[in-house]
């Protein structure tokens, strides 16, 4: 059997994975819908084709995260959605919005597709906001304060940013032509408002937690991990310069944006979940604090052990599937 | 003025009866798509992908929005009963869980090869994923009817510190309710896709369409719903017995029996009189509820009387019930008329079709209806004899969740109303295209490797 104090990290380690990867999976489906050109036909139906296969299982992630800490720290899950109740609901009722619009855009009658259109850019633009200021909160220890506010404020037009930046290399990676220019110029646009963002989180949280600034400059482990926002940084340059020379001749590297991007997801939320480990509310409550009890956590574990390679299995062999460019829209 | 806890129960209530209308269709129809798409398989007659193409685009926007609705209900039990968990967590977490696990991303990770993969992935992968899909959505409904299930019935666990541990696991997700709720449900889903696909096939034909898919689709739905409709009444009645057994209470106000008496009347209609305890303008079938309940004319049917302060509100269980079983015989009825009609000259007289099309959505009613009664039924608790509904809720404003529950109102009815218009739309749209297109005489399109077929909807079929 597995003990308390295992189970607890092995539960966090579980969601910050589920997180990780719904923030780069869903993050790219919802930046493609923030970026989606209105009235031009011709590139929005490739850019909605691009993630059509993929935005259901990816928004499961979601559930899967939120699942997780609802099952294994519910007294964390009480305390962050009682404080972050409106900023919820607001981020439930966009995601409502975007996910039907994606689907009555196509098959509802042609006088009210240009409506769900509208509906899907909004809806994606107001569930990545709402998720930005919801961590900034977080991160803010939801305190009441002008300046918890601003930040939280900032934080949302910085994972839009993120999430549109992300969306911008995706379909680098999956269109051509007219359209991966265009993708090409977004990912630019996006990628320093997103560059900028992190720079300010990165500064920001150190200087108003003070145990973040404890753990980035004081511990013992720091110098493991200040590497981290350097490597952060080298990505951005280097996509800079990657996506100066897109599109290329023969196609080649239309798919290095998008895995610096996801690699420079997967770094800022290492720096987050470092910042604040072991704690799942930052300063109230620690990941053993809020722990279901082990008979509980095993009981999941022993199906999770088994469930989650095959769903990576069956996640790598679905993005197989629909490997390759987006093009010739086949009109039945 | 309305309180958090008045507020966030119709806030529940709202987005649960929103949700749960999605997945009551789609359990059933991904198991008609598998039976359309086997029968091509082996026939190869393009009928059955004709009908298999167009309800496939009803079952998609019917599961996404039983995907963005269900995202809704993983925060509510933190948002509006964070009591929930703290008192049953550890029994409601890993089932919650192993439904997300093993059901959910089975669902969604394989839609995506279902709906858009056919020309990508062999004929075989693509009926294997429609049979994953529909083993998905099954095992969905396993999961959340067990924990809800234990909900109603608990046992296996044991509580230390007003706090409830698993014990035996087994017992837990085999409680006593589960396996007749489980049957009634999935009977349930099965009668409410039959009759959205009879009653759309009805449209069609009463619309003048001519094909062989919608008299096709209409022959076999009606054929499904004639022999499910006595099965469900037989579950349902087992079901009842069962919470006879367990939860008298919720029987007695089923029944409107305010007092415990012998030869109890089964009333057909009757208005329930809380302040007075008894019921106004009564008709009823004299002994027949105590010879349904007891085999007995004569058997003792227990009444509210003896569960004072301790049962549910009566007149909406009561009324809940006779819905939902009024529905049940007239799904009977339709279902026999049109199989005997079908039987006898190969066709549907049009006072049928237009019941049929009446009844598209009786299903929804009827399983509305029921989950009312089950769940205001076990009123005033939450979990039977561990927490009360009323300990559960949070101390959140009244205010906010009165903006929320205002936006989740407006949002489903807007949703609602595109979901049948849209609906609608598309069998009307099928009704003006050729039966089958040149390049579908064949075999499946070969040389269409790299293209998805993303406006799937708006020409075919």
């Amino acid at each position: 059997m597995f003990e308390a104090h295992t189970l607890a990290i092995v539960f966090a380690a579980l969601m910050g994975l589920a997180i990780i990867l719904y923030a780069i999976l869903d993050g790219f489906d919802l930046g493609v819908g923030i970026l989606l050109p209105l009235g031009d036909k011709e590139k929005s139906d490739p850019m909605i084709a691009s993630i059509g296969p993929f935005w259901d299982a990816n928004e499961t992630w979601l559930v899967f995260a939120i699942g997780l800490l609802l099952i294994a720290f519910p007294e964390a899950h009480s305390y962050i959605f009682k404080e972050l109740y409106l900023p919820t609901a607001f981020l439930l009722i966009s995601l409502v919005l975007r996910g039907v619009a994606f689907d009555f855009r196509a098959k509802a009658a042609i006088s009210h597709t240009a409506t769900w259109n509208r509906v899907f850019k909004v809806g994606s633009l107001l569930a990545a906001m709402s998720q930005g200021y919801m961590l900034g909160m977080y991160i803010m220890g939801f305190q009441s304060t002008v300046i918890a506010y601003s930040f939280s404020l900032l934080s949302a037009f910085g994972v839009a940013a993120a999430y549109s930046y992300i969306g911008a290399c995706w379909l680098i990676m999956k269109t051509e032509a007219d359209l991966q220019v265009r993708a090409v110029a977004w990912a630019k646009k996006s990628g320093i408002i997103c560059f900028i963002g992190i720079v300010l989180v990165s500064v920001i949280n150190p200087l108003i937690n003070p145990g973040v600034y404890d753990k980035w400059f004081e511990s013992s482990i720091m110098y493991l991990m200040l590497p981290l926002p350097l490597l952060c940084f080298v990505l951005f340059i280097y996509s800079f310069f990657q996506l100066k020379k897109l599109p290329t001749q023969d196609d080649s590297y239309c798919w290095v944006p998008f895995a610096c991007a996801a690699t420079i997801f997967l770094l800022c939320f290492i720096g987050l979940a470092f910042s604040f480990y072991p704690d799942i509310v930052p300063n109230k409550l620690t990941i053993w604090e809020a722990a279901s009890a082990p008979e509980s956590l095993s009981f999941i574990l022993w199906g999770a052990i088994i469930v989650v390679p095959v769903i990576f299995a069956y996640t790598v062999f679905s993005y197989r599937v629909f490997w390759g460019k987006v093009q010739e829209l086949r009109y039945h | 003025m309305l309180d958090t806890l008045m507020l966030s129960r119709i806030q529940f209530a709202t987005n649960i009866s929103f949700h749960i209308l999605f997945p009551t269709i789609t359990i059933a129809l991904s198991w008609f798509l598998l039976f359309f798409k086997m029968r091509f398989d082996k026939t190869n007659d393009p009928v059955w992908m004709r009908a298999y193409r167009f309800w496939v685009k009803i079952f998609a926007i019917t599961f996404a929005l039983g995907v963005v609705s269900g995202i809704t209900m993983s925060f509510q039990f933190g948002t509006n009963w964070p009591k929930f968990m703290e008192t049953v967590g550890n029994i409601a977490g890993p089932l919650l869980g192993y439904e997300i696990l093993t059901a959910f991303f089975l669902e969604a990770g394989f839609l995506g090869v279902m709906l858009f993969g056919i020309n990508r992935v062999s004929q075989k992968v693509h009926t294997l994923s429609t049979f994953i899909v529909a083993v998905g959505t099954s095992l969905s409904s396993f999961w959340i009817l067990a924990l809800n299930s234990w909900m109603h019935t608990p046992q296996g666990h044991e509580m230390r510190d007003g706090v409830a541990f698993p014990v035996d696991w087994l017992a837990i997700i085999f409680n006593p309710s589960f396996p007749y709720r489980i049957m009634h449900m999935l009977v349930a889903s099965g009668l409410t896709a039959a009759f959205l696909i009879a009653g759309i096939s009805a449209y069609r034909l009463l619309k003048g369409d001519d094909k062989r898919a919608p008299k096709l689709t209409l022959k076999i739905a009606v054929t499904v719903a004639a022999f499910l409709t006595p099965v469900q009444i037989f579950l349902g009645d087992m079901h009842g017995l069962n919470t006879l057994e367990h939860q008298p209470q919720k029987i007695a106000a089923m029944e409107g029996v305010w007092h415990t008496e012998k030869g109890a009347p089964l009333l057909l209609f009757a208005i329930p009189n809380e302040t007075e305890q008894k019921n106004d303008f009564a008709i009823g079938i004299p002994k027949v509820a105590s010879f349904i309940l007891t085999h007995d004319f004569d058997g003792e049917v227990k009444g509210l009387n003896e569960f004072k302060g301790n049962h549910p509100p009566v007149a909406p269980v009561f009324f809940a019930f006779r819905i939902m079983v009024g529905i049940g015989m007239l799904m009977l009825f339709i279902a026999w008329v049109s199989r005997i009609q079908l039987w006898r000259k190969d066709e549907l007289s049009p006072w049928v079709l237009k019941m049929l099309l009446l009844m598209s959505f009786s299903g929804w009613v009827a399983t509305l209806a029921g989950w009312y009664v089950t769940e205001i039924g076990r009123q005033p608790w939450l979990v039977t004899g561990i927490l009360k509904v009323k300990d559960a809720v949070t101390d959140i404003a009244p205010t906010n969740v009165g903006i929320s529950l205002t936006f989740y109102i407006a949002l489903y009815t807007v949703l609602m109303i595109a979901y049948i218009h849209t609906i609608f739309t598309m069998a009307g749209r099928a009704i003006e295209i050729e039966e089958i297109s040149e390049e579908e005489k064949g075999e499946p399109v070969k040389d269409a490797k790299n293209t998805i077929d993303i406006n799937y909807t708006t020409k075919e079929e």
